[in-house]
């Protein structure tokens, strides 16, 4: 029986590398939000330019269930080298779209599935003499035919090619002249519509429509951020590149045209934050994006920027590792490396995005937070928040709001004779006072070093200054944790004694999967985990529950390596789920995995010992 | 004598400049280097040419990396900040802490391990980008700090402390700068502070790369025969092109030479140089010829000093960047934040 359903199911797209895919099927995602259904597309291509396999998931979802789901509803299949591995993915009773030009043995075939040939390379042949039009108008052909298919409104695709092309304008007849060769291809040859269908609803409301490493670069500039020193690395490219389109837009003076904002593309992670860390001690705000091997790279620096206790910004947008790892693929494979980065004792600030909107919030109050913890803090971005669009609320910015930049004491202060030591905790939250280089002719200087020194800054090698330091590094980290982003809880409607603790992109996947644990009649209270250091309402979480679910995307559980770190709790009592295959988290992944433990927890009680 | 503090009476005559500071207010703690290090001669330049030339301590920032150079920049200015950063990475603090600040003066103080080894890349690309500082590379050939190790200036053939004869090729970070793009290089000689001053003058007041290679004889582990960094040696084989007298912009040319023996070359800032001529043909604004000199004269042991090369018309970084006149730091919500009103425009355009 094919798959009937109204505005939930997954289309994938299976297209080549470099073949002009992505906007035609980014304008299919598009369309089907303009006819106000939520959507969650997500691109999965390879560390490649040209050639390779890649596709483009569009998860159509009324009810607004952003994370992946697994499993395809619809393949359009345009790539023979991955024919057999995407048809093996459709669910069945699914539909099969297909180039139907060169005919294909019906071993090629499913029997459980509904197949939809079109004869794209014939009709471009036809209508098309220049190989790159063939090539290019395909796509729009097709999404032509999906426009009859689904009952799309047409209109919609139109206007978004009028959008999209807009200053090029001899683009737009072209395109709606093909688009509407497939739709009437697909009118009068298919049975249109299939059992898949949309139907315009008001499901998106204001929410907008962006990737997470925009998102994050616009909080940047509005956190105040001047300088960027970056190295490319997928999949953070995009967010120094971001920097640069808004910056271009928003930072040049109207006046004298001149940049109110310096980026560097330096010659290596290394660079990138020296110069964030020399920007940050002189007094501005500086960032750093990149992904795991560039942490790896910058350890030595991290470590400097902690022990000189330098404010320093870096957006991680984490890929699977380790070394070279999965390049284009999504984790959440950076905790500990952040967490811990450098020789020595070291902890630093991370924080733990959801999605754009986080993204933006957290890129804008990272600045906040280093500059009053006069230390490194880490946005942990991940590949599937930081590539791909995602519907989220709209982005807000209080203009009462002043930039926190913390505790610099300044000439008049020093003039007065205010007793100014570099490593001197005057308040007791840990947090000494700091000047910026030239601020004073007399007073105020002091020489920065990776060194020991005394709470005035001069170098030492005796144990017990070098201690009574390290000690007030841990006070200070102390205080972080009321100042950082809280967790938030959401409890079930009935009383449990299972948690479970999540973060970052594994967000949607988790809520929905909420829903499918309570469908099967057991439930747990959640916790999102929102920054590292750990409030104290994690420990308080913890203990109101005999087990709570950690569930993360690496192989070694390093959130509940955390946890267990740094909130003294039993290990037995924090239960792994864990997914690393380099795809995103799934809902039906966690509620499987969630409910089989639960299950087996339920048969077999074991003590709890705390 | 390290365990001494340092005396902060002075002689109540001691020379004042245009500030009315005395030397004294340039100096730092007292040095812990080796008694003798050709590194405190030139931390006594750095010190000299800074009062001479009347600079506000406290507009200078001093970086390093790490290794007995990069310990000196607490030995002058004490009213300036300093960073010790970490080793190799000098450039890229210094490049960054200029991007903040534009209107500060940043002196680079680094090594041969430091900067030929270890931060061989940021070197170069600190070079190529045309940062505007004063690079100092105090140039001994060893690793001082851990017992004499060969660095990758140390010339083919030189020998170790301990006999060893070095058998790979040297590094020469001047002939690099040249070729990099600096718009100043000079190679000087810690021996030799009054060729030493006022180079370091007339690259403060250079916009752009200014990159000085001095050579600085190691007292502990390079000063003995077979070695091409002892004083001797570098006595006996130093061939300066040209000396050098620093005139501000701020004073007129007072001196008088002898008609087509020196040039007088102008600097962005109208500061003037006087250069008094020693080797005849050499043309101090032709990259290429000065490139051709030094390894002409590297190949015949000579260890060319001088200024070496330099472009009157330079620019640097922030140019390139075209950013604005304020430093960047002292921007506030003000100038950087584009507001809530903006906001919704975006959010609109991603509907």
């Amino acid at each position: 029986m094919p798959i009937q359903s109204v505005n939930d199911f997954v289309v994938r797209f299976a297209n080549v590398n470099g073949s002009g895919s992505a906007s035609a099927n980014e304008m299919f995602a598009r369309a089907v939000l303009r006819m106000g259904i939520p959507v969650s597309p997500r691109n999965i291509f390879p560390s490649n330019i040209q050639g390779l396999p890649t596709w483009y998931e569009v998860r159509v979802t009324e009810a607004g269930h952003l994370g992946a789901r697994g499993g395809v509803d619809l393949m359009v299949a345009m790539n023979p080298q991955t024919w057999d591995k995407d048809l093996a993915l459709i669910e069945p009773g699914g539909y099969l779209f297909y180039d139907s030009t060169k005919p294909l043995p019906a071993s090629k075939f499913r029997p459980d599935i509904t197949v939809i040939g079109v004869p794209l390379t014939a009709i471009c042949n036809r209508e098309y003499t220049d190989p790159r039009q063939r090539q290019l108008f395909k796509n729009i052909i097709y999404i032509g035919a999906l426009t009859a298919l689904l009952e799309m409104d047409v209109k919609v695709v139109e206007q978004l090619i009028g959008e999209q092309y807009k200053g090029k304008d001899k683009l737009i007849e072209p395109n709606i002249k093909a688009l509407h060769i497939g739709r009437d291809y697909a009118l009068m040859n298919l049975e249109c519509p299939i059992g898949l269908k949309l139907k315009a609803t008001d499901k998106v409301g204001d929410r907008i429509f962006i990737e997470g490493n925009s998102a994050a670069a616009l909080g940047a500039v509005y956190g105040g951020a001047t300088v960027c020193a970056w190295y490319p690395i997928t999949p953070s490219s995009s967010l120094a590149d971001a920097f640069t389109r808004h910056c271009a837009k928003l930072r040049v003076d109207p006046v004298t045209k001149k940049a109110k904002y310096a980026i560097i593309q330096a010659e290596d992670e290394l660079s990138s934050i020296g110069m964030v860390i020399g920007a940050s001690w002189n007094g501005a705000r500086a960032f750093t994006a990149t992904s795991g091997p560039g942490i790896s790279l910058m350890q030595e620096f991290i470590g400097l920027a902690y022990f000189a206790e330098i404010p320093s910004v870096i957006f991680d947008v984490q890929r699977a590792g380790p070394s070279t790892g999965m390049p284009t693929r999504t984790q959440q494979c950076d905790l500990i490396s952040c967490a811990y980065a450098s020789h020595g004792d070291t902890k630093h600030v991370l924080l733990f995005p959801e999605d754009p909107a986080e993204s933006f919030e957290f890129g804008a109050q990272a600045f906040d937070l280093a500059d009053r913890l006069q230390t490194p803090v880490f946005v942990m971005l991940d590949l599937d928040i930081g590539m791909n669009h995602r519907l989220c609320k709209p982005f807000t910015w209080d203009d009462s709001r002043a930039y926190d930049r913390g505790k610099v004491m300044t000439a008049e202060e020093l003039e007065a004779g205010k007793d100014f030591g570099r490593y001197l905790d005057v308040d007791g939250d840990g947090i000494p006072f700091r000047t910026y280089p030239g601020t004073h002719p007399t007073k105020g200087s002091f020489f920065t070093r990776g060194t020991s020194r005394d709470r005035y800054a001069k170098y030492t090698e005796e144990g017990a200054p070098y201690v009574d330091n390290m000690q007030r590094l841990l006070r200070k980290f102390d205080t972080a944790k009321d100042l950082v982003p809280r967790p938030l809880t959401a409890n079930s409607a009935k009383p449990t004694k299972f948690g479970v603790i999540y973060f970052g992109s594994t967000s949607p996947a988790m809520d929905e999967a909420i829903h499918m644990i309570e469908a099967g009649g057991q439930s747990v209270d959640r916790m999102r985990i929102r920054a590292f250091p750990f409030h104290s309402s994690v420990p308080s979480f913890l203990a109101d529950h005999d087990f709570v679910f950690v569930v993360e995307q690496n192989r070694d559980a390093q959130m509940r390596s955390l946890i267990v770190n740094e909130c003294n709790v039993d290990p037995v009592r924090l239960v792994p789920i864990l997914h690393f295959d380099g795809t995103p988290i799934t809902a039906r992944f966690i509620a499987k995995a969630i409910s089989e433990h639960l299950d087996k927890l339920k048969l077999s009680p074991m003590k709890v010992v705390s | 004598m390290t365990y001494l503090a340092k005396p902060k009476f002075h002689h109540p005559e001691l020379p004042k400049n245009d500030l009315g500071y005395t030397h004294r207010d340039y100096e730092g703690t007292v040095s812990t280097l080796c008694a003798g290090c050709g590194h405190d001669s030139i931390t006594g330049a750095v010190i000299q040419a800074c009062f001479e030339l009347s600079i506000e301590p406290h507009r200078v920032a001093k970086i390093s990396g790490i290794g007995c150079s990069s310990k000196t920049p607490t030995y002058f200015l004490g009213n300036s900040h300093g960073f010790n950063s970490v080793h190799g990475r000098m450039p890229s603090v210094l490049t960054g802490a200029n991007l903040a600040n534009r209107d500060l003066i940043y002196l680079g103080v680094s090594g041969d391990g430091d900067s030929a080894s270890i931060g061989l890349g940021q070197f170069a690309h600190s070079i190529r980008r045309g940062v505007n500082m004063v690079y100092i590379v105090e140039n001994n050939g060893v690793y001082g700090l851990t017992k004499g190790q060969f660095s990758a200036t140390a010339d083919r053939g030189s020998k170790s402390k301990r006999g060893f004869i070095n058998t790979d090729n040297s590094i020469d970070l001047a002939a690099m700068a040249l070729q990099l793009g600096a718009t100043f290089v000079a190679r000087s000689f810690s021996g030799d502070k009054t060729q030493l001053v006022p180079i370091i003058k007339a690259a403060i007041e250079h916009k752009g790369a200014a990159f000085l290679d001095v050579i600085s004889p190691c007292v502990a582990f390079n000063n003995h025969t077979g070695s091409t960094k002892s004083f001797d040696y570098v006595r006996e084989h130093n061939e300066a092109v040209n000396r050098l007298d620093f005139i501000s912009s701020r004073m007129p040319i007072e001196v008088k030479y002898e008609p087509g023996t020196v040039e007088v070359v102008e600097q962005h800032d109208g500061s003037k140089l006087a250069l008094r001529k020693l080797a005849a043909d050499y043309d101090l604004n032709d990259r290429t010829a000065a490139l051709g000199f030094l390894q002409q004269q590297a190949a015949k042991g000579q260890v060319v000093t001088g200024l070496l090369y330099m472009q009157s018309d330079s620019d640097d970084l922030h140019s390139h960047l075209a950013t604005v006149e304020t430093p960047l730091n002292a921007l506030g919500e003000k100038e950087l934040c584009p507001g809530s009103a903006a906001l919704e425009k975006i959010n609109a355009s991603l509907r």
